[in-house]
């Protein structure tokens, strides 16, 4: 193979114009899941501003009631369907190809179909507040019989809608999971085998493979209820013979693996990030790949956890927190090997690595309030209080938020071509860690007091540190404005940013930056060793310095 | 002279190492011991047990934090890259007897956890198997019980959009506020009238799902005097928050003096603030996102006091 036509000459840059409409190239794709997902990120966010400013006072006393119930459950669902779902599926758009040297995904059509149905179903979710009787209320959860009670009695109605959008959010996902799984196996570059792969690809995969198992469980489930609430079936209808707490098994048969789903890249992000910036390769790169695996095995056999007070036998529950605290076993393995990767390193504190470092703070925090809702008589006591949202609030933004902000500001030069602010950036990591903290901490001694979640009121000894879970909550609010100053002005003027400006190991750092529309094209290099080889001196890929030599002569005379 | 100033370093880290892990050791003891205040008062024989569990998951956890937080500040104290220093690192690929080390260690520790849990929960019945029964099937209920701790007083539960209705079948009375007796076991039948409802007294530690379609058991022995909160703990629509009840222990002259008195009582309607502001919603003119109607407030002996103080 020869390597003389590689990098070609740089093209002209094709127009912005092409960031709006059907593209099959995964990285539009990428950036169009990302800007669409922080749309809707800062619609759910404003939704949480509501609801810690009606929750900053015992009473009910800043929305109604059935308001209040309809903007928590909204929040819920932009976030997860809309936000961090998109968003990782942005990342895995960027990320896979160019890490494994594929040109492309492996069906981009369906790539391109996956992310238009986001947009679809998030006009869906939207049109649900401007319908008779408002969208739905029953929570993210939407357990029967509340969900079904319909009480305008429209056939358009809010919960419809917000099934309907659920629904074709499966879709969507199966759609992009199929598709990033065929990717991975299929198209790496020569020499890439599987032990090769960068951590974040294995993390990936394993999550997918789960979207694939989990997700037919879920959209089945809610194709059940649609038609309870509106075709008069009684699947759940316990006065038609239907069973309830059956919906429950199938929305957490998927929904707790949909916490992997999350979590798994996250992983993947500071397996990636943690060697760039401390210099040494990945500690143990083999053991924190395959636990990612063994996360998925597991993961897929703990849901009863969510229904220990739902009325389930107690050897059920007994099995079900043994498997629950086993998955501390792998997690463990990957976070000690992150520490083992940090201890006697190099450290570079840049953005990238303070949101690791904080979201790595905040995850063991989550894993040792997981552990303590695993235990069956602790779970009861806290179960449905606000101990559970503080410990996912601490899973989801605490580590996965502030993951998928480091892996903005790694790999946005990659994308864009620009640089983003340092100060900026610590300045967004400051704020966030501070106040995701301020939020999220004090929702633990409210559950253990007996808070429950989802109240649109409570009882006054509850007052104090709910005052302080809402002042944390609005400076994360304020956290969010140097992040899109940055990431605006950046990409509009920002200085131009070299192939490899963290000086990383990775085949997407051996590409232009940005890389262009078919990577690498025909010359794939072969990749020769494992990833992570920093300090080894060795290379990643044959003749790896002619095509740094190439980029950099590139570079001195754009 | 390498060998002897490496000595001399292993020593002063051994001896380092040491005394931060016995720092870390005196304050997840510590930890432990405040858990217990976190928690609201222990009032029923399930409580102990699980605030001693949690104490010991918060005093594990609080050496696992405490270790995890110390090598990242350690390395972010003292392996900072020289400003300007771009080289890497001494490559470290891995250690096969540390993830050995690093596996083992998490999986007793949890195992462990598990096996303390079930053992405590095996000695303790009542927080426990809770069976279920449709309702028009004949009672069956399942062992658990020694003789001596059958318990004596039966009370149904009716969760309703949105108030609660106890219902005292021996002694032929009703109520909106829970009254039980110190000391003395009782077996609650948990019925809801239309969807699901958690029944959650904090003091207690316990919490069942009211589940509509089903009668489910649930035991408990309340062990103090004092008023107590019961909350709704699974979403039940627009008045979840407000579907609250009071739960009065009292001595078991108190309770049967109690009893009495309300069987005469002449039935009134039970509290429910739902029924109260949807009125109020009703005759305002703002417009809101739609509800389900709250169902009427249960007829009953005696519907309580709102406004009494609770202890937790």
């Amino acid at each position: 193979m020869t390597i003389a036509t590689f990098p070609p000459d740089p093209k002209p840059e094709p127009g912005w114009t092409r960031y709006f409409g059907f593209c099959t190239d995964a990285k539009v794709i990428g950036i169009q899941y990302i800007v669409t997902a922080f749309f809707f990120f800062l619609i759910g966010g404003l939704l949480a501003m509501v609801i810690r400013g009606e929750l900053i006072t015992p009473a009910s006393d800043l929305v109604d009631r059935a308001v209040y119930n309809g903007i928590y459950t909204m929040h819920g669902t932009i976030m997860l369907f809309l936000f961090i779902f998109p968003v990782l599926n942005g990342l895995n758009n960027l990320l896979i190809p160019t890490m494994i040297g594929a040109p492309d995904m492996a069906f981009p059509r369906l790539n391109a179909v996956a992310f238009w149905l986001v947009p679809i179903f998030g006009a869906v979710l939207m049109a649900s507040f401007f319908v008779p009787g408002g969208p739905a209320y029953a929570g993210w959860w939407s357990y029967p019989p509340v969900s079904i009670q319909n009480p305008v009695g429209h056939f358009i109605n809010g919960q419809g809608l917000w099934i309907t959008a659920v629904a074709l959010s499966g879709v969507s996902s199966i759609m992009g999971a199929l598709n990033f799984v065929t990717t991975i196996l299929r198209m790496r570059a020569p020499g890439m085998t599987i032990t090769r792969m960068p951590v974040y690809c294995w993390t990936a995969l394993a999550a997918q493979c789960l979207q694939l198992i989990g997700l037919p469980a879920l959209t089945g489930g809610a194709i059940m209820l649609l038609l309870d609430l509106s075709f008069g079936t009684s699947f759940y209808r316990p006065e038609g013979g239907g069973d309830p707490v059956l919906y429950q098994h199938f929305f957490w048969f998927y929904s707790h693996p949909a916490v992997y789903v999350i979590i798994l890249p996250v992983f993947g992000i500071f397996s990636e990030l943690f060697p760039v910036y401390s210099r040494k390769p990945l500690f143990g790169y083999l053991y924190v790949a395959l636990a990612s695996f063994i996360i998925v095995g597991l993961g897929l056999i703990v849901w009863v956890h969510h229904m220990f007070p739902s009325g389930v036998a107690q050897w059920m529950r007994n099995l079900f927190m043994v498997t629950t605290m086993l998955i501390a076993v792998p997690t463990g393995v990957k976070v000690f090997a992150w520490l083992g990767t940090l201890w006697g390193g190099k450290l570079q504190l840049t953005t990238p690595m303070l949101f690791c470092l904080g979201g790595l703070f905040n995850f063991v925090f989550a894993g040792i309030t997981g552990v303590m809702l695993a235990t069956v008589p602790v779970d009861i006591h806290v179960s449905n209080t606000y101990f559970v949202v503080g410990h996912f609030h601490y899973v989801i933004y605490g580590a996965a938020v502030m993951g998928i902000f480091a892996a903005i500001y790694h790999w946005f030069p990659k994308f864009t071509g620009r640089m983003p602010y340092e100060g900026l950036g610590k300045l967004h990591c400051l704020l966030t860690f501070v106040g995701a903290n301020l939020n999220f901490l004090p929702m633990h001694p409210l559950g253990l007091m007996g808070m429950p979640r989802r109240v649109s009121s409570y009882d006054p000894e509850f007052a104090f540190w709910n005052v302080i879970a809402s002042l944390g909550a609005f400076l994360l609010g304020v956290s969010i404005i140097p992040f899109l100053l940055n990431m605006i002005s950046s990409w509009i003027r920002g200085p131009r940013a070299s192939h490899n400006p963290w000086n990383a190991i990775g085949l997407e750092w051996l590409l232009p930056s940005p890389p262009p529309e078919d990577n690498f094209g025909e010359d794939v290099p072969t990749v020769i060793s494992r990833p992570y080889g920093y300090g080894s001196g060795q290379p990643l890929v044959e003749h790896q310095d002619d095509i740094e030599r190439r980029l950099q002569l590139q570079e001195a005379t754009a | 002279m390498t060998s002897s100033s490496n000595r001399s370093i292993n020593t002063t880290a051994v001896a380092g190492l040491s005394l931060w892990v016995g720092v870390l050791v005196v304050l997840s003891h510590w930890m432990g011991n405040q858990a217990h205040r976190w928690l609201p008062v222990s009032a029923s024989t399930a409580a102990p047990l699980v605030d001693n569990l949690f104490s010991l998951e918060t005093a594990i956890g609080t050496f696992v934090f405490g270790a995890v937080v110390s090598v990242m500040v350690w390395v972010i104290l003292f392996n900072r890259a020289e400003k300007y220093d771009t080289s890497d690192a001494v490559p470290v690929e891995g250690n096969t007897a540390l993830e050995v080390t690093w596996t083992a260690i998490p999986f007793v520790l949890v195992m462990a956890i598990a096996f303390w849990t079930i053992r405590a929960e095996q000695q303790l019945g009542t927080l426990g198997p809770m069976e279920h029964i449709h309702l028009r099937n004949p009672v069956e209920q399942a062992g658990g019980y020694a003789g001596d701790r059958l318990p004596a007083e039966q009370v149904e539960v009716v969760a309703r959009q949105w108030s609660w209705e106890f219902r005292y079948p021996d002694a032929d009375v009703s109520a909106t506020e829970l009254h039980l007796a110190v000391d003395q076991p009782v077996t609650f039948r948990l019925v809801s009238e239309d969807v699901l409802h958690g029944f959650y007294i904090p003091a207690f530690r316990l919490k069942q799902d009211v589940i509509p379609g089903r009668a489910i058991d649930l035991n408990l022995t309340p062990t103090r005097e004092g008023t107590y909160r019961l909350r709704d703990s699974q979403f039940s629509g627009t008045w979840f928050a407000a579907n609250q009840a009071n739960v009065v222990v009292e001595s078991a002259d108190d309770h049967a003096a109690w009893l009495q008195r309300s069987a005469a009582a002449p039935l009134q309607p039970g509290l429910s603030l739902a029924v109260e502001e949807y009125a109020l919603r009703q005759a305002s003119s703002t417009r809101a996102w739609a509800t389900v109607p709250p169902a009427p407030p249960p007829q009953v002996n005696v519907p309580g006091s709102p406004d009494q103080p609770h202890d937790a």
